[in-house]
């Protein structure tokens, strides 16, 4: 690097560093500070009657979708989904009875990647290609993955997806701040592990009209969600089977 | 040694060239598949494993059963198993390598296969899996490859080749435990997840595997004029009957633990795959077919009558072979992901490129298995 260029970068980054607080003022949300001794551990909370009062709205999916290049496949068994809706029943099988309320039963509730305390995917992928990080969100790295499945197979909850052809050619408008994927590898939510170190709350809590979904950390017992978690009754998936799902939902 | 292989009769080239016809076929849809992706299998988001899988544990099985020869005749001295031992190294080295081909593909992304070496995971099954393996290639054929050049030049194996046959026998009963703790350790998956799934694919083993060696036997004798004895042959017999009548028991058990506990998430599975889930029953008749030819292969093994006859013999051994195929494969795995994890039953059909690409690697391990006999008979021939 010569001088003349190295001068340039020191300016372009004290611009930065002035421009960030005026940008601040016009940020949506972002996550409250924190001390820097507690360990950070995320989790999202997701209240299933204000998601299901707004409707058909899935603001929060085509905002995650969009931001991370999911493509939208032709065919449904080879769908990609980092977020979606399933049904009740599918979700909560194990927890239900037919005398719920019909509007909780029959509507839809929003599913994605659990980042489970204990990941079945991570204990079984053979190449480290998917680990939990300290902060407790499950990772993957697409370079790494030799595309054997066994953690779709191992995840409970179906929140892995497979690339079964080049995802690229179902990409309409390509977002150019994240990569894209190639035929052969999983991928799933990373909790917008790359928002979240600019200090942004992931995709679809920040999209979703109804605040129907709250973010934050469990290491903090003052952030939102151990103030749900504490006041409000929370169900979780499949609870029995030890893998200790981060993703709550309030019914 | 190798050069044994080079000398056959129009009749063997025929065989050979047929067999890789075939293989060359499988190559080319495999081909199809590397440039278009794993899309052109029948492969889906709720069956993530299918054929190639299926194909791979069977064959494990059959890998493993080596030792039902490898045991008696190395640890007790079984003279009558003289002419069958190599027969069955020879055939384990076979289908590993099979299993691997089915693995390979199997991989989204098979050139990144080296990552499984560059990042050993310990607590992946799947690497010890590997592991498993690849340590039973090299051991069967560094102990037949031994046993083999000392036979022909008429000395006894070399001192050191004793170990490795001892340690070879344990190793194999590790390679099929192992491949059914990839299934059996994930809560995600209550059709697998039963302590008994290791010693039902050992005991499906030890019968499918010695049923294929009977059925090589039978083969040899009448195409290459190499008789393994009518002593080794019925021996085998009696050990494929106990495996199955041992087999067909642990299916028993597993039916009966899921159906009287009567929990939704393990019945489900096996209601699905003996009637039907929603309409959907594909696997229904060909699992009706495996247990029917189990309950015959049964009768005809147990009865010594029966299993002295050399042809009801052959017969049963393809039967076993065949039902063991359907329950320990498509049955086995597929299942296990209908319903899904979701509770969505999502059928599975392997589609013709997958069925190409199957069929192009029991062509290229049913080429090595006669390449490697005739090694094996060549060697024989010429000592006498």
């Amino acid at each position: 690097m010569d001088r003349r260029l190295f001068v340039k970068l020191t300016g372009l980054g004290a611009l930065g560093l002035a421009a960030r607080p005026a940008l601040d003022l016009f940020a949506a949300a972002e996550i409250p500070a924190h001390s820097p001794l507690a360990q950070r551990r995320w989790a999202m909370v997701m209240d299933l009657r204000k998601c299901q009062e707004a409707g058909d709205c899935e603001v929060c999916i085509a905002a995650c979708h969009q931001a991370h290049n999911v493509p939208k496949m032709d065919r449904p068994d080879e769908e990609i989904k980092w977020v979606w809706k399933e049904s009740f029943h599918h979700t909560f099988h194990d927890q239900e009875h037919p005398y719920l309320d019909e509007q909780l039963r029959h509507g839809p509730v929003l599913v994605t990647c659990n980042h489970c305390e204990n990941p079945p995917c991570v204990r079984v992928c053979p190449t480290q290609a998917t680990w939990k990080r300290d902060d407790g969100i499950v990772m993957m790295d697409w370079h790494r993955c030799i595309g054997c499945r066994y953690c779709i197979v191992g995840c409970p909850y179906g929140s892995r997806s497979f690339n079964w052809q080049d995802p690229r050619k179902h990409l309409a408008e390509p977002h150019k701040d994240f990569p894209t994927r190639t035929k052969g590898v999983v991928e799933k939510c990373t909790l917008c592990e790359e928002r979240l170190t600019r200090n942004q709350l992931p995709a679809c809590v920040e999209a979703c009209p109804a605040g129907a979904l709250v973010f934050g950390d469990l290491g903090d017992p003052d952030s939102p969600v151990r103030e749900l978690l504490k006041s409000r009754y929370t169900l979780r998936r499949k609870p029995n089977l030890g893998t200790q799902p981060q993703v709550y939902y309030i019914v | 040694m190798l050069e044994k292989a080079l000398y056959g009769d129009r009749k063997y080239w025929t065989w050979l060239a047929a067999l890789g016809a075939v293989g060359l076929m499988g190559v080319l849809f495999y081909f199809y598949q590397f440039a278009n992706g794993l899309t052109v299998t029948g492969l889906s988001r709720d069956v993530t494993w299918g054929f190639y899988i299926a194909q791979f544990t069977f064959l494990v099985g059959v890998a493993a059963s080596a030792v039902m020869v490898v045991l008696p005749y190395y640890l007790h001295h079984y003279k009558a198993f003289g002419k069958m031992a190599i027969l069955g190294e020879f055939l384990a080295i076979s289908a590993v390598l099979m299993c691997m081909l089915f693995i390979f593909a199997d991989m989204g992304q098979p050139f990144r296969i080296m990552n499984m070496f560059l990042h050993p995971t310990l607590h992946s099954m799947m690497f010890w899996d590997t592991i498993a393996l690849s340590g039973y290639l090299v051991l069967n054929v560094v102990i037949s490859r031994a046993t083999l050049s000392a036979e022909r030049k008429g000395l006894p194996p070399a001192g050191w080749v004793k170990p490795l046959i001892y340690l070879s026998i344990p190793w194999a009963v590790s390679i099929h435990t192992v491949t059914a703790f990839l299934y059996a350790g994930l809560a995600a998956r209550p059709f697998w997840m039963t302590a008994i799934l290791a010693p039902r694919f050992l005991a499906s083993a030890f019968a499918s595997g010695p049923s294929l060696l009977i059925l090589l036997a039978l083969i040899l004798r009448r195409v290459a004029n190499y008789d393994v004895g009518k002593e080794a042959i019925q021996k085998l017999a009696v050990i494929v009957a106990y495996a199955m009548s041992v087999n067909v028991f642990f299916v028993l058990m597993e039916i009966f633990t899921a159906a009287y506990s009567n929990i939704p998430e393990h019945l489900l599975h096996f209601e699905y795959l003996f009637f039907g889930l929603e309409g959907k029953s594909a696997l229904v008749p060909w699992m009706w077919t495996s247990e029917i030819l189990a309950v015959l292969t049964l009768i005809l093994l147990i009865n010594p009558k029966t299993r002295a006859k050399e042809g009801l013999l052959g017969l049963a051994c393809a039967m076993v072979f065949v039902a063991i195929w359907i329950d320990k494969g498509m049955g086995m795995v597929v299942t296990g992901f209908v319903p899904s994890t979701m509770g969505l039953v999502n059928e599975y059909f392997p589609t013709l490129p997958e069925i190409g690409i199957t069929l192009g690697i029991y062509a290229l391990g049913a080429l090595l298995v006669s390449l490697l006999y005739k090694i094996a008979l060549g060697v024989r021939r010429s000592l006498v």
